[in-house]
């Protein structure tokens, strides 16, 4: 319960960044943030107290492994976050060689 | 006891990373915070998971360095900034109130339901025959989301290689 609730406090850190920065990169950074928090969010569902890695073992017959299937959607999960920030931060590197700042209130060309 | 330590670290690094003036130290301090992810991977038991985030961690820094580096520009507050912050503040503490009240329902840390994922432990091996129960998920009970992923991170290097494409050079006349 406090694991739960410390996570989704680290998930309300990265959304202050991104609701409330106003440097392109600090919104990025956030952004990962939240990510992490889910991601950890995720795998902290599954575990079980005295569990064991998901991966059979010669001598031990006994089924008290912890829950594999939030890890490999965690799995996923995790490769396309590394895809959002590349592509984000793509778009980031752009907006700097146009206007020379990263700064989102001097772009002012992006308001319609 | 591990657990509240490693994430009580990555809350203070995480306000670090967005509250320093400096980009490449913020940069830095959402390095520790992923490295620290890692690190809470393993004591969850989650070894496959580690190692991904491991290498991820790293091809992130890369890319987050890239665009950092040599583009330090001084941020100017301007008006309204209380207001702001604790309108922002009171969304957050409203955020966190009703996830707390909702956090009761779920089951609670150590005990999860497993309901899916009994068959999968029974019949993993003599389906799929792998030993590594998460490899047995991600490339055979779950292959479509797996081909998702691929389609999902080709898609993005497409469009980074739109992007960041130099302009071809014009035709003289």
């Amino acid at each position: 319960m406090m694991l739960y609730f410390l996570c989704l406090v680290l998930f309300c850190v990265g959304l202050y960044g991104v609701l409330r920065k106003r440097n392109l990169v600090k919104i990025i950074v956030g952004l990962g943030i939240m990510e992490y928090a889910m991601n950890l969010f995720f795998v902290l569902l599954g575990y079980r107290f005295n569990g064991r890695a998901p991966i059979y073992a010669k001598d031990q017959e006994v089924l008290n492994m912890v829950d594999p299937l939030p890890q490999a959607l965690v799995l996923t999960s995790i490769v396309i976050g590394l895809g959002v920030t590349a592509l984000v931060i793509s778009i980031a590197i752009r907006i700097y060689e146009k206007y020379g700042t990263f700064d989102i209130t001097k772009i002012r060309k992006l308001k319609g | 006891m591990e657990l509240h330590v490693l994430l009580i670290f990555m809350i203070c690094a995480a306000i670090v990373a967005i509250e320093v003036k400096d980009l490449l130290s913020s940069v830095i301090a959402v390095g520790a915070v992923g490295f620290a992810l890692c690190l809470a991977f393993l004591v969850l038991k989650a070894p496959d998971l580690a190692i991904t985030q491991l290498v991820v961690e790293i091809l992130c820094l890369i890319i987050l360095i890239r665009a950092t580096i040599n583009k330090d520009l001084p941020l100017v507050i301007e008006g309204r900034w209380i207001f702001n912050t604790v309108s922002t503040l009171g969304f957050i503490a409203v955020f966190l109130l009703f996830s707390w009240l909702a956090l009761k329902e779920l089951p609670s840390f150590g005990e999860p339901t497993m309901a899916v994922v009994k068959k999968y432990l029974q019949e993993g091996v003599s389906k799929t025959g792998s030993v590594n129960i998460v490899t047995a998920v991600i490339l055979d009970f779950r292959a479509y989301d797996t081909l998702g992923e691929a389609t999902v991170l080709f898609t993005s290097v497409i469009g980074i290689m739109a992007i960041l494409r130099r302009p071809g050079r014009k035709k003289r006349e």
